[in-house]
Order: C-alpha cells, then sequence, then structure tokens
C-alpha cells in the first residue's frame, strides 16, 4: 500500500529504559515499566510480563492484565535468582565469566514481583510443578466438583490447570465446607459460592473498572464468601464482565446459564451492533443459532469488555417473525415470490424510474457496503438519501449515544445528509407534493420516522428490504428479506473512524439473503455499474472511491480494523 | 460514583426459578440512631486516620459497644459517615467475630478457648454455662440466653494465660475460674 496517509498511528511512547531477565534460560529484553492496566501510568514490569513476552505461560487466576495486582491466589508462584554481588557492589563472576545468579530460597509471585536486571525466572524447575500441585489441591478442597452441570466446565481455568498441573485424586478425606449455590446476586447473574475460588478478580473489576463498588468477600477463612450487600443487587450496565472475568463457574449469566454446553460453540469474530462503539465480539453459535456474545481484545475500541445492554441485545435474530420470503405486491394482494422471478421484476420497474423522482433511505445499522452499493443506486436516480438517527443515553465507559453502529458509514458513503435525517421530511414533502414516485428503503420502518402509511400509499413503487416485518414491509410493493449481521460478513465504521469488518457466524434462515448481494445483481441491469463480485474486492474498490478511506484495504483491516479519520 | 443503569432486553433467566437472594445475616435495627455527643466524638476520631477509610473498626467498636451489636441500620449508618459502599463495612463486621450481628446479652461472658485456658478446662466452664442457662454447649459463636439477659461465647486469649483458666463478664475480668467460682459469677450478674 502507498498512501496510507490518513491510517491514524497510534501515538509512539516515550522510549522506556529496558531490562534483560532470562526465563528458563532464554533471554528477554522488556521495558523497565509498562502501563498500568487500569490506569495507564508507568509500573515496575512484572515476571509474569516478562514471561508472557516470551510466550511462556503462567499459570494464574487473580491475575488479569486490565485489573489491578491482587496476588492472592498463588497460582503464579515461580522460583527466581537475581545477580550475586561482591562487597564492591559488582557482580561476582562464575570462572567462566557469565554472572553468578543467587537462587532465592523462597518462590515469588510471579504477577506482583518487579523484574530486575539480570534476574532469573524460572516457571518448570520440580519445586514450581510441586507448588501448583499445592494450590490446586488447596483450591479443590471445598470445591463441589460439580462440572456435569457447570456452565464453565470447557472453558475453565480450574479444569484446565488441573489437567496441566494437579494430581489425579484427592486426599481429603474430610467434609467440605458448603456455601450457597444459586444466588440470584442481580438481574443478569447467578452466582454459584461454592465453585468461587475468591480470586476477587470480579471485585476489583466492578470497583476499579466500572466505578461500583458492589461486591465483596463476606465472613473468615474457608467460609470466605463473594456477595453483593443484602437488598442491594448487582446491577450496571458491564456486570457480565464479570462472568468473563470469573476463572471458573461461580459466577454465571442467566441469559446463557443451561444453554448449550461450550464446547459445541463455534466462535465467530464480530462486532456488537447496539451502538456506535462498536464493540469486538465472539459470536457463539451452534448449527445456526446463536447462544451468546462475548467481548473480543480490542485495545483501539472496547479493551475486553462489553456492556450488557448490547450483549444481550441478540434475540430479534431468531425471532420467529423474522421475513425469510420475497413478496411481491400488486394492489391489495401479496403473493409470495422467489428472487429469481422478483428480481427481474423490481429491476425492470426500476429501470423505468425517472431521475429525480426516486428517494433512498439506508439505515445505518446496514453494512458499509451495502450503503456504498445503496448510494450507487441513488446516484444513478439523482435520488434524495437519507438514514435515521437513533440516540439514547450514553454511559461513562463504552456504551455511545449514538445507538447505529454504522452511522459514520452512512456519512462516508454520503447516504446520509448532513446532519443525518435532516432529508427524511423533504422526502416525506416530495411524495406528499407527487415528485417522488419511488421509496428504496432498507433496514427502517420510515412510518415510524415521518413518513407515514398514507404518504407510502401514494408513491408507485415501494421497496424495502429489512429483518422483521414493520408497517413500512407491509406496504411494500417489493419486500427483499435481509440478513443479520451475524448471517453475513461486511464492515461497520465506529463512531471514532475505527474500521471493522465482521465474519459470518451462521447461515440465514429461508430465502434470506446478504443485502450486498441482491443489491449486486440489480445494480448492472438498473445503473449498468457492476460491482466487484467478492466482498473483499467490493471493500477495495469502495476504499478507493471514498477519499476517507483512501489506502485502507480489507486485508489491512484484520481482525481488529483500522482507524482512519473523520 | 452510581453508573447509569441502562435498560438491558430482558435476559432468558433459563434455570432462575430456583435461585436464592442475596443472603442476609444482618439484624433490622429500626429504631438505630447516634446521639449527637457520640457523632461529634467519632467525626473528631475520624479525623486522627488519614484515611477516613482507616476508621472503619473504631466505628464500628463504638457501635457495638453501645448498642451490643452492628445492625444493617448501623453498617449503613457507618459507610455513610466514612464514604463507603456499605459492602465495605459489611465485610468487616462479618470478618471479626468481636463483631455481633444480633442483639447481645446485658451480661456478656466471654471464655477464653486458647491453648492454656483450654488445657486447665476452659471448655468444661462453657460447658457448665451453657447448661445453666439454657444453651447449646455445642452451639457455634455467640449465644444469647432467651430472656435476653446473657450470652455465652469462646473468645481467644485474653492475655492472662498464666492464671488459666479465665473469662470476661462484660468488661470484668475473671481468673483461675472454677465451676463454683463461675457460678459465683453468673450469681452476681442482677
Ligand atoms: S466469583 Fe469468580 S471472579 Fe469472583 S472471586 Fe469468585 S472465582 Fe473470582
Ligand atoms: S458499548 Fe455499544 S458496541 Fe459496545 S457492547 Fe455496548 S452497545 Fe455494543
Ligand atoms: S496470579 Fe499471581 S497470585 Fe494470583
Ligand atoms: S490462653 Fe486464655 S488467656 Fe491466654
Amino acid at each position: 500500500m502507498s498512501t496510507n496517509a490518513k491510517i491514524e498511528t497510534p501515538p509512539t511512547p516515550a522510549p522506556v529504559e529496558k531490562i534483560k531477565v532470562k526465563v528458563d534460560g532464554r533471554e528477554v529484553e522488556v521495558p523497565k515499566t509498562m502501563p498500568d492496566g487500569v490506569t495507564g501510568k508507568p509500573v515496575p514490569t512484572t515476571m509474569i510480563q516478562a514471561c508472557h513476552a516470551i510466550k511462556v505461560e503462567v499459570p494464574h487466576y487473580c491475575y488479569h492484565p486490565r485489573l489491578p495486582v491482587a496476588g492472592n491466589c498463588r497460582m503464579c508462584l515461580v522460583e527466581f535468582g537475581t545477580p550475586a554481588m561482591g562487597p564492591d557492589r559488582k557482580p561476582i563472576l562464575n570462572p567462566d565469566g557469565t554472572a553468578k545468579i543467587l537462587k532465592s530460597p523462597r518462590p515469588a509471585i510471579a504477577c506482583a514481583t518487579p523484574i530486575s536486571p539480570g534476574m532469573e525466572i524460572y516457571t518448570n524447575t520440580p519445586n514450581v510443578r510441586f507448588m501448583r500441585e499445592g494450590i490446586l489441591e488447596f483450591l479443590l478442597i471445598n470445591h463441589p466438583l460439580d462440572c456435569p452441570i457447570c456452565d464453565q466446565a470447557g472453558e475453565c481455568k480450574l479444569q484446565e490447570y488441573s489437567v496441566d498441573h494437579g494430581q489425579t485424586s484427592s486426599r481429603f478425606a474430610e467434609i467440605k465446607v458448603h456455601k450457597p449455590k444459586r444466588v440470584d446476586l442481580g438481574p443478569r447473574i447467578i452466582l454459584d459460592d461454592e465453585r468461587c475460588i475468591l480470586c476477587t478478580r470480579c471485585i476489583r473489576f466492578t470497583r476499579d473498572v466500572v466505578g461500583d463498588d458492589a461486591l465483596g468477600i463476606v465472613n473468615r477463612g474457608s467460609y470466605n464468601t463473594i456477595t453483593a450487600y443484602p437488598g442491594k443487587p448487582f446491577d450496571n450496565n458491564y456486570s457480565l464482565n464479570t462472568v468473563d472475568l470469573c476463572p471458573v463457574g461461580a459466577l454465571t449469566s442467566k441469559d446463557f446459564r443451561f444453554q448449550m454446553r461450550v464446547w459445541f460453540l463455534k466462535e465467530t469474530k464480530s462486532l456488537c451492533t447496539s451502538c456506535g462503539t462498536g464493540c469486538n465480539v465472539v459470536v457463539g453459535s451452534r448449527e445456526d443459532r446463536m447462544f451468546r456474545y462475548k467481548p473480543r481484545e480490542n485495545d483501539s475500541v472496547n479493551a475486553t469488555w462489553m456492556c450488557d445492554h448490547g450483549r444481550l441485545n441478540y434475540r430479534w435474530i431468531h425471532n420467529p417473525e423474522r421475513l425469510v420470503q420475497v413478496t411481491v405486491r400488486n394492489g391489495a394482494a401479496a403473493t409470495v415470490s422467489d428472487w429469481k422471478s422478483a428480481m427481474p421484476q423490481l429491476a425492470a420497474r426500476l429501470k423505468s424510474a425517472a431521475p429525480g423522482t426516486v428517494a433512498v433511505i439506508g439505515s445505518a445499522r446496514q453494512t458499509t457496503e451495502e450503503l456504498f452499493l445503496l448510494a450507487k443506486l441513488a446516484r444513478h436516480f439523482q435520488a434524495v438519501t437519507d438514514s435515521v438517527p437513533r440516540t439514547g443515553p450514553a454511559d461513562h465507559l463504552l456504551l455511545n449515544a449514538d445507538r447505529n453502529p454504522n452511522s459514520t458509514g452512512a456519512v462516508f458513503t454520503g447516504l446520509a445528509a448532513t446532519p443525518m435525517g435532516s432529508n427524511l421530511g423533504k422526502i416525506a414533502e416530495g411524495i406528499r407534493s407527487g415528485r417522488i414516485k419511488t421509496l428504496i428503503v432498507f433496514g427502517e420502518d420510515v412510518t415510524r420516522h415521518g413518513i407515514g402509511a398514507d404518504l407510502l400509499a401514494r408513491l408507485d413503487l415501494l421497496v424495502a428490504s429489512d429483518i422483521l416485518p414493520n408497517a413500512t414491509t407491509k406496504l411494500a410493493h417489493f419486500v427483499l428479506p435481509g440478513c443479520a449481521h451475524v448471517e453475513k460478513r461486511g464492515t461497520f465504521v465506529n463512531v471514532k473512524g475505527h474500521v471493522q469488518k465482521f465474519m459470518k457466524a451462521i447461515e440465514p434462515k429461508g430465502d434470506a439473503r446478504a443485502e450486498v448481494e441482491f443489491l449486486k445483481e440489480l445494480l448492472p441491469t438498473v445503473t449498468g455499474w457492476t460491482a466487484p463480485r467478492s466482498l473483499e474486492g467490493l471493500f477495495n474498490q469502495m476504499a478507493g472511491e471514498i477519499p476517507a478511506l483512501q489506502g485502507v484495504t480489507w486485508a489491512a483491516l484484520g481482525d481488529t480494523g483500522v482507524r482512519v479519520q473523520i | 460514583m452510581n453508573p447509569q443503569t441502562i435498560s438491558t432486553p430482558q435476559a432468558a433467566d433459563a434455570g432462575t426459578a430456583s435461585a436464592i437472594p442475596i443472603p442476609n445475616p444482618l439484624c433490622e435495627q429500626p429504631d438505630f440512631s447516634v446521639p449527637a455527643e457520640m457523632v461529634a466524638v467519632l467525626d473528631e476520631l475520624i479525623t486522627h486516620y488519614p484515611r477516613k477509610r482507616s476508621a472503619s473498626l473504631m466505628l464500628l467498636h463504638a457501635v457495638e459497644e453501645r448498642y451490643g451489636y452492628v445492625s444493617r441500620q448501623a453498617v449503613e449508618w457507618i459507610a455513610a459517615r466514612l464514604e463507603l459502599a456499605p459492602i465495605n463495612v459489611y465485610e468487616l463486621v462479618t470478618f471479626y467475630p468481636m463483631f455481633h450481628r444480633q442483639p447481645t446479652g446485658r451480661f456478656h461472658l466471654r471464655i477464653c478457648r486458647t491453648l492454656s485456658c483450654a488445657l486447665r478446662d476452659s471448655y468444661k466452664i462453657h460447658d457448665h454455662f451453657c447448661r445453666k442457662l439454657g444453651l447449646d454447649p455445642h452451639g457455634h459463636g455467640a449465644q444469647t440466653s432467651k430472656d435476653g439477659m446473657f450470652t455465652v461465647e469462646f473468645v481467644e486469649c485474653l492475655a492472662s494465660c498464666g492464671t488459666a483458666p479465665v473469662i470476661q463478664c462484660n468488661d470484668t475480668f475473671h481468673e483461675e475460674v472454677t465451676l463454683e467460682k463461675a457460678d459465683k459469677i453468673l450469681e452476681g450478674c442482677k
């Protein structure tokens, strides 16, 4: 790529002094300080960060790169040594000239111990293995071992580390401590205190990341129990992130509880569509049914979190009312059709529309590619175009006031008016005066945005593509069933100009098809312009035509997207 | 610091029918109020600490001393005084056995059960008290007699191991306690 001038690169941080340490005999150079996961302030680099820097795994429960360090689970214990110093404060050398290392008689927790120059970290000694085995034995003493009915089974760190580092049998002959099971912790979470390993990740997350000091540990010793304050349910817009953070099955999502064994879930990289932030998610689906969203790490967008509002907003995808048939209406009679016969009819009708008599409304929930093709169509007819603004309260973390996932894309493609929605009145007026005779609507119920059923009835041709039936599709001459984002590929541009792609997780139902596909069929007949065949090609073509996207390619989007200036 | 609650689509609520509410071991004390003089003393006390939170235990002690227990209302009052979330104070109340979550009797008998006292039969004294007062000798934690007069409870070392076994009745210390002495102590509680 030649001209990436407009792609923002993150500012290069001031150079930090580097330290050389050895991990299991391999030398690694790491910065002396690293930004704190919560505050971003530089703090001394720890052993676990040095190990991760050269991809050496150190098992850990309480440590999380985006939470304050607690150092309570001891799973990350390692052995280490530091260069021996003579009385002259000079390193003592071995006969072969290498620095003599004094091995510390005691282990250290890798998550909270800063590194020092020349330090050697040993993660794989018999002692370390013995300690891990011991910690796991302690953790399992009061654990109920109810993996067969536990939602976390299959993605549980207690299971995984037990396989890797645990013992094959238990020596515990005494009676286990019982704790509350099925605690209704809040409107979206059920807590099983017996499974909790007291890592305090949930407490730290809600206190230090969300700013809602809602959870704590009560009682003492083996009776330690996670709880919210009695009568004060755990309810903030980020509460479900604690379910992701919980290394075991203590915190479970009411929404996902007992729905599906996680190992059956296919994971697809996608985006949340519930606001303009565009949090990166993983869609968990099985046999064309979607079961959950989980946040996916993206430092420039959502760190590792997502909000509950977006996470739970997916049930519409499997709404039994979904539009699954192409419908053609002549007067009052609507007939079920199919793509093969409906498309030529539609193309013919569109072809006869005179320039200046057409309006196009494309939702800012459509993909950038769809909006781009709609804009092509609109330009052919010199159509008035717009999108529908959608807003709601923003919060202090991720949730944006713009509830459209692709407002920026609608602006980039020129489909949205400035400001968005300002052309809707003009379109209504045009229909009333009889000037606009054809209306193409993608993804919106325009009767709720000032273009009422009485106006729609005056149109010669109303084309509506949508996912769910609404007052507009009810009146449309052509109803084209479209796809939810999890049923297709495409890109959204978030409110900050982050261009991100999402992949297809499940097949659409019935005759529903990705909008890009049927738009691509329509365009050559109506406008004479043929779009590139592949979605990749279409994106690249679009990026070439839209100034703000100059130099961006589908391939360059990767998993985490590209920031452009808006 | 309460983050906005955003209306969230309804969760499926699968398998939540049998969910239990958040356990609440705290007692209600509807008439809880702190007299102005005490508030003044406590507020002054708070100024001794670098952070308000550090005064948590002192406030809890003051409340326990005055009312004999720490109620839900008391926890919330202390939290508000120290600008904390109630959960922070609640954690402390459940951690330290010296704070009681149920009202205690007029006479509070604390029997040491740490090594020296245990070796010199403090368990028998506990047993004796319990039987006399109609309490369960094997019961866990503090127990209060039906008439609300006595609370009996084991405690750890009272720092007079040389004169074991020792017990404390309210603020009075009794050393080298025998069963006879124990009866006298009970009789003296009027
Ligand atoms: S509930 Fe989960 S996240 Fe919270 S302390 Fe327990 S194990 Fe850790
Ligand atoms: S902040 Fe916005 S994009 Fe992120 S999860 Fe919530 S609704 Fe979805
Ligand atoms: S990960 Fe280091 S102590 Fe828990
Ligand atoms: S052991 Fe009872 S006072 Fe010390």
